[in-house]
C-alpha cells in the first residue's frame, strides 16, 4: 500500500467515524444543524484547501463563489421556475464557467497582486448581489424554496445532516484523490517553483487554472447546499468577511492538509455558536483567537499536532 | 463645465484619503514587507475617538490630538504583540494576522463606542465656495490640504533626518541596516506608528463630509490595498497618485454611469490594470532569479 492510499484511508476512515459517532453523542436538533452547517464550510474549505496548500494560491474573494451557486439555488425556482436542485447544479456550472473565463489572467498575478485581483472579483459578486435588488432582494436576502425529491419532502435536522455529510465525505475523497494523483504532484511541484515545474514539463498555467475551477465548485456547491438547509440567503454569504473565515479554516487547520481544512471549518462555525452567549465580544474575541493561533500554531492544527505526535514517537 | 469640476472635487477629496491609507500600506510594507489590512481601522480610530472626545467635553484639537495617540499606541501595539512574534511567518498568515487585528479592533470599537453613525462639525464652518459654479465644502480643502501637508512632512522626513534614512536603508536591505547599526526593531516600530498617525489624521479631516461609525475601516482598507496596488506596492508615490486616481474613477463613475456600483467600478478597474500590467500602474517588472 502506497503511503498516499494510506492517508486516504485514514483521512476518509476518521471523517466516517465522526460523521456517525455525532448523532449518537449530540442528538439534538441544534447540535446537528451546526454539525450540517460544518460541513458545509468544510467542502468549501476543502476546495479552497487545494487552492491554497496544494497549488500555493490565494484567494480572497473565494466567498463570491460560494454567493454564485447559494443564489442560483435561491433565484432559480423564483424567477424561471426551474427545481431548486436543478439549479444548484447550474449555480455549480456558473461558478466554474466564471473561474475558467477569470481564472487565466488571475493566476498568472503572484503573492499580493494575487490576493487583490481574487478580493475583487469577491466583492464585485457581493456588490452585484447586494444592488440588484428586484432580482436578489438586496440585502435584506430571499427565501429559497424547500428541496422535494421524487414527491417527497427534504426537511429535517437529521436528513440534512445526512446529506450535507455525504457531500463532504464525497469531496474529501476527490480531493484526497486528486492529491494523490499527477495533477496532485504537478501543483506541489508548481508550489514549490513554478519555472522549475515548467521545466520538468509541467503546464503550470493549466494545472494552476484547473485547480481554480475545482475550489470554485466546491465553494458553489458548498453555497447551494448552505441555501436549501437553511432556506434563506443574504448577501453575507458572498461577503468579504466570509471570504477571510474560508482562508483562515485552511490556514488554523493547516494549509496543504485536507483533514486541517475540516478541522478548521469545524473550529470556526462552532466557535462562533459558542460565544453568542458574549454577543456583545463575538468579534473581538474572534479576531483575538485569529491572532493567537496565527502567532502560536502558525503552520496549523493538524500539521501542529501530526509534529507533536512525531516528535515523541521519535523520543 | 460646473458638474465637471464638482466631481473633479468630490473625487479628490475621497481619493485624498485612499492615497493616505495606500501611503500607510507603502510605509509598513516598505518596512517589514507586512500588507496590513488593519490599516483602514487607523482612520476608524481617528473619528471614532474625536467624536467620543468631543462628546465628553474637549475641544477639537484636543480631541483630534487624543486620536492620534490612541491610533499611534493601536499601530505599536498590533506591531509588538501580533506582527513581531511571527516574524518569519508566509505572506498569507502574516495577512490573517493582520485581518484578525482589524476584526478585533473593530469588535473592541463597537464595545466601546456604539453602533451609530457619527459626524464632526466642519473646521471652518458648512458654507459652500463657490469655484466656476461648483459648490465646493470648505472641509474638502481641509481634507486635501491636510493630506498634501502629510505626504510632503513624509518625503521631508524620509529624505532629511537621520530616522527617515534609517528608515529607508531598513526598506532596502534589513540585514545591511542591521550590519551598520541600526536598530531595525526600533524603525518597525516607528513605521507602525507613523502608518496609524496618517490613518488617524486622514480619519478625523473627513469625518465631518463622510461621517464615521465603528464599521467603516473595512471598505477604506480594502480600497487602500487596491490603491496601493494600482501604483505598485511599496511605491510612495504610486500610492498616493493610485489613491487620487481611485477616487476621481469612483467620483466620475458615481456621477455619469451609476451610483450603486461606485465601489464595484474601482474593483473592476483594479482587475482590468492588473490583467493589463500585472506590476500595477508604477510598479517595475520584477525578474525570479533561479
Amino acid at each position: 500500500m502506497s503511503p498516499g492510499t494510506r492517508t486516504k484511508i485514514a483521512v476518509l476512515g476518521v471523517l466516517l467515524l465522526v460523521l456517525l459517532l455525532v448523532p449518537i453523542l449530540l442528538p439534538s436538533a441544534f447540535h446537528l444543524r451546526v454539525a450540517a452547517l460544518v460541513w458545509i464550510n468544510a467542502t468549501a474549505a476543502l476546495g479552497l484547501a487545494l487552492l491554497m496548500g496544494q497549488a500555493g494560491q490565494v484567494s480572497l474573494g473565494h466567498a463570491g463563489f460560494m454567493g454564485i451557486g447559494a443564489y442560483a439555488t435561491a433565484l432559480g425556482p423564483k424567477h424561471l421556475g426551474l427545481d431548486p436542485l436543478a439549479s444548484m447544479a447550474l449555480g455549480t456550472l456558473a461558478a466554474g464557467l466564471l473561474a475558467l473565463l477569470v481564472g487565466r489572467p488571475i493566476l498568472r498575478l503572484k503573492g499580493h497582486y494575487l490576493a487583490v485581483a481574487t478580493l475583487g472579483l469577491g466583492i464585485l459578486v457581493h456588490l452585484v448581489i447586494v444592488s440588484e435588488v428586484p432580482i436578489t432582494g438586496g440585502p435584506d436576502g430571499i427565501q429559497v424554496p424547500r428541496l422535494e425529491f421524487l414527491g417527497w419532502r427534504l426537511v429535517g435536522p437529521e436528513l440534512w445532516y445526512g446529506i450535507t455529510g455525504t457531500v463532504l465525505l464525497l469531496a474529501a475523497w476527490l480531493a484526497l484523490n486528486l492529491e494523490d494523483s499527477a495533477t496532485g504532484r504537478a501543483l506541489r511541484a508548481l508550489h514549490d517553483s513554478e519555472i522549475a515545474a515548467s521545466v520538468v514539463g509541467v503546464d503550470v498555467a493549466r494545472h494552476k487554472l484547473v485547480v481554480f475551477v475545482i475550489a470554485a465548485v466546491y465553494a458553489a456547491i458548498a453555497g447551494g447546499l448552505f441555501a436549501l438547509f437553511n432556506r434563506f440567503v443574504t448577501p453575507d454569504v458572498a461577503g468579504f468577511l466570509r471570504s477571510i473565515e474560508l482562508v483562515t479554516m485552511v490556514v488554523i487547520g493547516g494549509m496543504g492538509s485536507i483533514a486541517g481544512a475540516i478541522v478548521g471549518a469545524a473550529l470556526l462555525t462552532v466557535l462562533p455558536q459558542a460565544l453568542t452567549l458574549f454577543h456583545e465580544y463575538e468579534h473581538a474575541v474572534l479576531g483575538f483567537l485569529i491572532i493567537l493561533f496565527m502567532v502560536f500554531l502558525r503552520q496549523g492544527i493538524v500539521p501542529g499536532l501530526a509534529g507533536l505526535l512525531a516528535r515523541r514517537r521519535l523520543a | 463645465m460646473a458638474e465637471l469640476v464638482q466631481l473633479l472635487f468630490a473625487g479628490l477629496t475621497t481619493g485624498a484619503v485612499y492615497a493616505l491609507v495606500a501611503l500607510g500600506f507603502t510605509l509598513i510594507f516598505q518596512a517589514s514587507e507586512v500588507v496590513n489590512f488593519a490599516q483602514g481601522e487607523f482612520v476608524m480610530l481617528g473619528g471614532m475617538v474625536t467624536v467620543f472626545a468631543m462628546k465628553a467635553g474637549l475641544p477639537l484639537p484636543l480631541s483630534a490630538l487624543l486620536a492620534v495617540l490612541v491610533a499611534v499606541a493601536t499601530g505599536v501595539l498590533l506591531h509588538r504583540l501580533a506582527i513581531e512574534p511571527a516574524k518569519g511567518a508566509t505572506v498569507v498568515t502574516l495577512i490573517i494576522v493582520t485581518i484578525g487585528a482589524s476584526i478585533l479592533v473593530r469588535g473592541l470599537a463597537q464595545i466601546l463606542f456604539d453602533k451609530q453613525f457619527h459626524a464632526l462639525p466642519a473646521f471652518t464652518g458648512d458654507e459652500p465656495l463657490r469655484v466656476l459654479g461648483a459648490a465646493i465644502l470648505p472641509q474638502s480643502l481641509w481634507v486635501l490640504g491636510g493630506a498634501a501637508a502629510i505626504v510632503f512632512g513624509l518625503w521631508l522626513f524620509m529624505e532629511r533626518t537621520l530616522l527617515g534614512k534609517a528608515v529607508r536603508a531598513t526598506a532596502a536591505n534589513r540585514l545591511a541596516a542591521e550590519l551598520v547599526g541600526i536598530d531595525t526593531r526600533l524603525v518597525l516600530a516607528l513605521a507602525f506608528a507613523v502608518s496609524a498617525a496618517i490613518g488617524a489624521v486622514g480619519g478625523i479631516l473627513v469625518t465631518p463630509i463622510t461621517l464615521t461609525s465603528y464599521a467603516v475601516g473595512t471598505l477604506l482598507a480594502l480600497k487602500g490595498f487596491a490603491a496601493a496596488m494600482l501604483g505598485g506596492i511599496g511605491n510612495p508615490v504610486g500610492a498616493v497618485a493610485g489613491g487620487l486616481f481611485l477616487g476621481l474613477l469612483e467620483a466620475f463613475a458615481a456621477g455619469w454611469i451609476s451610483s450603486t456600483y461606485k465601489d464595484g467600478v474601482a474593483f473592476l478597474v483594479i482587475l482590468l490594470v492588473l490583467f493589463l500590467m500585472p506590476q500595477g500602474l508604477f510598479g517595475r517588472r520584477a525578474v525570479e532569479r533561479v
